[in-house]
């Protein structure tokens, strides 16, 4: 009789289709993108970060064969579970299209799968989603990063420098030591040394005891001798490590123009955008600070919640909002060790006076610290509007005010959103990489 | 890529793990309860050895169980059941989907993969009772295995002590090109050649396939290459007066056309492959082979295996081998399994092979034991011989779906099945009785039943017909158009435009009926995405 041998696979590592997973999401990656681009402007921010159910149309990915069509021609058929028929009998077709009751099996007709749905896991989803998307001078900062380097208490060593010493760990460890190997205490030959001493005072008296101690105290030390006091055994120092230094660290400002002209909804396209900005960052930096600046003619520092919830009446100065950044900047973000970047979003309205003194800010105290800036101007839904006045292509005072700033080599842009769904499209081309046009966003 | 899946068992419906039988005090039972452990395992896998190998007679490569999770499950799954196959985009699209459906819960797994190899390897999942792993190893490791060792057509066309280590050199093998030629370069010609697996089937026996010496003879193909170039032919000239071969008959001669393995011709003409892609060819063209013959005898092969543990499990119940319980839960799942809506259920999907299969067998049982008068005129040669077993293995051995139902569907059992024949022209707005189980139909419905298992019906008839050697190099392939059935015509172009990257120039494609009229005609320019730099 043959043997059978059982084997337990059960252990094997797992994911054996990782490989072809990962080739089928770049096989499909168009469509994965597009349909990953749909989400993001159903859903809401915090939702799109974890992982989703994607429905993809076949065409990239499907895998055709000759086979025949589902039309047309003759067919025959043998099905089971007559109940009434004799040869000879017609049944009426259903009206129109295909037959309900066809015989053969599963015919890959095609008609079947229209979409392809599956899961992506979080981390999938926002690779995908961040997907070319590159922050500007990124390179240069993380090479930047990688010569510094802090030193990090790691626990203790058995070797180092003098300077290094860890005297408290050294002198425990001795003490254990000379417990476990009963090194006489020196109070202990204080004594006998004490009694020793005594002894000789009296001559004669009880001179096998004074031998007796003799030879212990002279066991002692040489005990003391051989077990020494400190050993090098004993010696620890404090341990360094070196941290790469994060200079990973970004900070985003986010100015928001908070008076009564700007609606709820230009204020939700703002909050979009500062979310989706916010995603980016921290997926590029290991820590980002968001520090939210409000303003109306005047500018305060304030909470997330207080920046997009609470409403604020007063004329519009934005040279204020950015004066405060500049004042939070040199206060608490020192540009040697900060990304700095720069988010406002603002329907356009300023004081006509204060255009100057804002572009001046902009342009030689702002953009030099900045890694990037980027300015929304959020406007009123196209959909919601009358016809008449969808096409209002009169320029606003601030954007007047910025156009200025633009063309020049500066790591600042703008941009008009007045749609949610035009907000990541919008986002894509600002961080796009260099050179790399996006000639396939598509957005009416 | 369509490709017969591997066999497995399946369920129409899930069966909850079984209820628990009440400790008996037997010391004859296998096992109580649903738990299971290797030493069961064993007991069961040697219990019912004894019966498959004593009692019904089966032959069987020896058997190798591994026991995995449900995850692994899907992963084989993905990789149509094939533990080493080469890595491609399409397996993790699968993945994928059946990932989707089973966290939905839209589908259960499959009991089991049995893969058709020496040792025979079958895939047990971890949450099935010991009742479901009996089952499964009656089925597969006994069934499955007694047929894929002994049909002629798995004899003929696979290799099963060969196919593991052959996967093994492919998947090397195709890593490799990845190295050196790029993935996507890879890819395509994957893709290309995927498109065409069933078009890259021999269908008539050449020569015993070895798949062992593949790689062995890949790298002869090579060093031969290598020894015989000269770059001194390049500077021959060619003879003044010689005239391209413009002769219809002698090109095709030359060329060996008509060609129906339309790989094999692109594997071994297409003027413009390098020759890693040809072997790229080669390796899908021999998994694609692999894997006609499981396609041929669907109903057989589950017919078998499901009849086997059928046999086995009554067995080990009847000697007190199984508990009540035990056998209870079986039937549970074995119903399951063969259960056959009528066409106008709304669960109707086709003829259940699984439900045909058993039927058969268990027919073929009954004649051969307790025939009726009608039996013994229709089935002279084995009606109550008494031996069913030998009845059922030389049918196992000796046939495949088509020849199988076309000599043993039993009036008895188009009657209780209640087949009837449908006749459907698409220019009648009503559909034909053709012919019903009755005297004067039991034939035809037989013969129709036959004619959907056949060759023909799985796959259209495609041939390379003729190159164009003297004007542009054109290929010309002709659709034997049966029924006024066309191709579908939006997969035909996608596919032909594989045909043409492979070719490297245009592709022309005849739809012709009987009579020689073309119905369609489909043209595709060459890309050359598929030429290496």
């Amino acid at each position: 009789m043959s043997s059978m041998i059982i084997v337990d696979r059960r252990s094997n590592p797992k994911g054996k289709s990782l490989a072809n997973r990962q080739r089928f999401i770049r096989r499909a990656k168009e469509q994965i993108l597009r349909a990953v681009n749909g989400a993001s402007s159903n859903r809401r921010i915090k939702d799109v970060e974890s992982g989703a159910d994607i429905s993809i149309p076949t065409g990239g990915i499907s895998e055709p064969t000759f086979h025949r069509s589902g039309q047309g021609g003759i067919r025959d058929h043998v099905v089971p579970g007559n109940k009434e028929f004799m040869e000879g009998d017609t049944i009426a077709k259903p009206p129109s299209g295909q037959s309900g009751g066809r015989g053969t099996d599963g015919s890959p007709d095609g008609g079947g799968e229209d979409e392809f749905r599956f899961v992506l896991t979080r981390e999938e989803f926002m690779d995908l989603f961040m997907e070319d998307l590159e922050l500007p001078d990124l390179a240069k900062r993380k090479l930047k990063a990688a010569d510094a380097v802090l030193w990090q208490r790691a626990g203790y060593s058995s070797s180092g420098s003098p300077t290094n010493l860890n005297l408290v760990r050294t002198m425990r460890n001795s003490l254990s030591r000379r417990i476990a190997l009963k090194r006489p205490k020196s109070d202990e030959m204080l004594a006998l040394e004490a009694e020793i001493a005594e002894l000789e005072a009296q001559p004669g008296k009880d001179p096998d005891r004074l031998m007796e101690l003799r030879g212990l105290l002279e066991r002692q030390v040489m005990r003391a001798k051989r077990i020494p006091y400190i050993d090098p055994i004993d010696v620890r120092y404090n341990r360094f490590t070196p941290i790469p230094k994060p200079a990973a660290q970004a900070v985003m400002f986010c100015l928001m123009d908070v008076s009564g002209s700007m609606t709820e909804h230009m204020k939700d396209l703002a909050k979009r955008f500062f979310m989706l900005l916010y995603l980016f960052l921290t997926r590029r930096y290991k820590q980002v600070e968001v520090v939210f600046i409000r303003h109306t003619h005047e500018a305060e520092e304030v909470d997330e919640d207080t920046f997009f919830h609470s409403t604020e009446t007063g004329g519009t100065m934005v040279s204020t909002a950015l004066e405060e950044m500049k004042r939070i900047i040199k206060e608490r973000y020192p540009v040697a060790d900060w990304n700095i970047y720069g988010a406002q979003a603002s329907d356009g309205d300023n004081t006509t006076s204060d255009g100057g003194r804002t572009a001046a800010l902009l342009e030689h105290d702002l953009l030099p610290a900045c890694q990037y800036y980027a300015y929304v101007e959020v406007g009123s839904d196209p959909d919601a509007m009358p016809a008449g006045f969808a096409t209002h292509a009169r320029e606003t005072d601030l954007w007047r005010t910025y156009k200025q700033v633009t063309g020049t080599e500066t790591p600042f842009v703008m941009k008009k959103v007045r749609h949610r769904r035009e907000i990541y499209p919008v986002f894509r081309e600002l961080f796009a990489r260099d050179g790399a046009k996006q000639s396939e966003e598509a957005t009416p | 890529m369509t490709l017969a899946p591997v066999e497995r068992l399946k369920p129409v419906k899930r069966s909850e793990p079984g209820e628990k039988a009440p400790p008996p005090d037997d010391a004859n039972l296998l096992y109580t309860g649903a738990d299971w452990d290797y030493d069961t395992i064993k007991r069961c896998h040697d219990a019912i050895q004894e019966i498959a190998l004593g009692e019904l007679g089966l032959d069987v490569y020896p058997n190798q169980i591994e026991v995995i999770t449900s995850e692994q499950m899907l992963d084989a799954y993905a990789s149509i059941g094939m533990p080493l196959l080469y890595r491609h985009w399409s397996f993790g699209k699968h993945f994928a989907r059946d990932e989707a459906m089973y966290r939905r819960g839209m589908r259960g797994l499959a009991y089991e993969i049995v893969i058709n190899s020496s040792p025979c390897i079958s895939y047990i999942m971890e949450e099935n009772s010991i009742t479901m792993q009996a089952l499964v190893i009656a089925h597969a490791a006994f069934g499955h295995n007694h047929f894929f060792k002994n049909n002629y057509l798995f004899q003929q066309w696979t290799d099963a002590e060969g196919i593991l280590g052959y996967l093994d050199f492919a998947k090397a093998y195709i890593a490799r090109c990845e190295e050196r030629y790029g993935q996507q370069l890879v890819e395509r010609t994957l893709d290309a050649a995927h498109a065409l697996m069933n078009q890259g089937i021999h269908r008539y026996p050449r020569r015993r396939l070895d798949l062992q010496s593949e790689a062995r003879r890949e790298q002869e193909r090579q060093e031969m290459q290598r020894q015989l170039y000269n770059d001194l032919w390049r500077t021959v000239p060619t003879k003044k007066g010689q005239k391209a071969p413009s002769d219809e008959e002698r090109r095709r001669a030359l060329l060996d056309l008509p060609e129906e393995n339309i790989l094999y011709f692109l594997e071994k003409k297409a003027p413009r492959l390098a020759n890693w892609q040809r072997e790229v060819l080669r390796i899908v063209r021999h998994v694609a082979q692999y894997f006609s013959p499981q396609r041929q005898t669907k109903v057989m092969n589950e017919g078998c295996a499901t009849y086997t543990h059928y046999r086995i499990m009554t067995r080990l119940h009847e000697t007190g081998r199984i508990s009540d319980g035990a056998y209870m839960e079986f039937l549970h799942s074995h119903t399951a399994v063969v259960f056959q809506p009528a066409f106008d259920d709304p669960r109707y999907s086709g003829i259940n092979p699984y439900a045909l299969g058993f039927a058969m067998m268990q027919d073929i049982e009954r004649i051969a034991t307790n025939p009726t008068e009608e039996d013994r005129a229709w089935f002279p040669g084995y009606a109550g011989s008494g031996d069913a077993m030998a009845a059922l293995r030389d049918a196992w051995a000796n046939y495949r779906d088509e020849s199988f139902i076309l000599q043993y569907l039993s009036p008895h059992l188009m009657r209780k099945m209640r087949m009837f024949h449908l006749h459907d022209n698409s220019d009648e707005n009503v559909y034909r009785v053709a012919a019903i189980h009755d005297e004067r139909g039991y034939r035809r419905v037989r013969q129709q039943l036959a004619a959907q298992y056949d060759f023909s019906s799985l796959d259209p008839d495609i041939q390379i017909t003729d190159v164009d050697l003297a004007g542009d190099r054109r290929l010309i392939l002709e659709h034997k158009v049966q029924n006024g059935v066309l191709l579908a015509e939006e997969d035909a172009k996608s596919v032909l435009q594989h045909v043409a990257n492979l070719w490297g120039y245009d592709v022309l494609l005849f739809e012709n009926d009987d009579a020689g009229n073309t119905l369609r005609k489909l043209t595709v320019p060459a890309r050359t995405i598929l030429l290496a730099e």
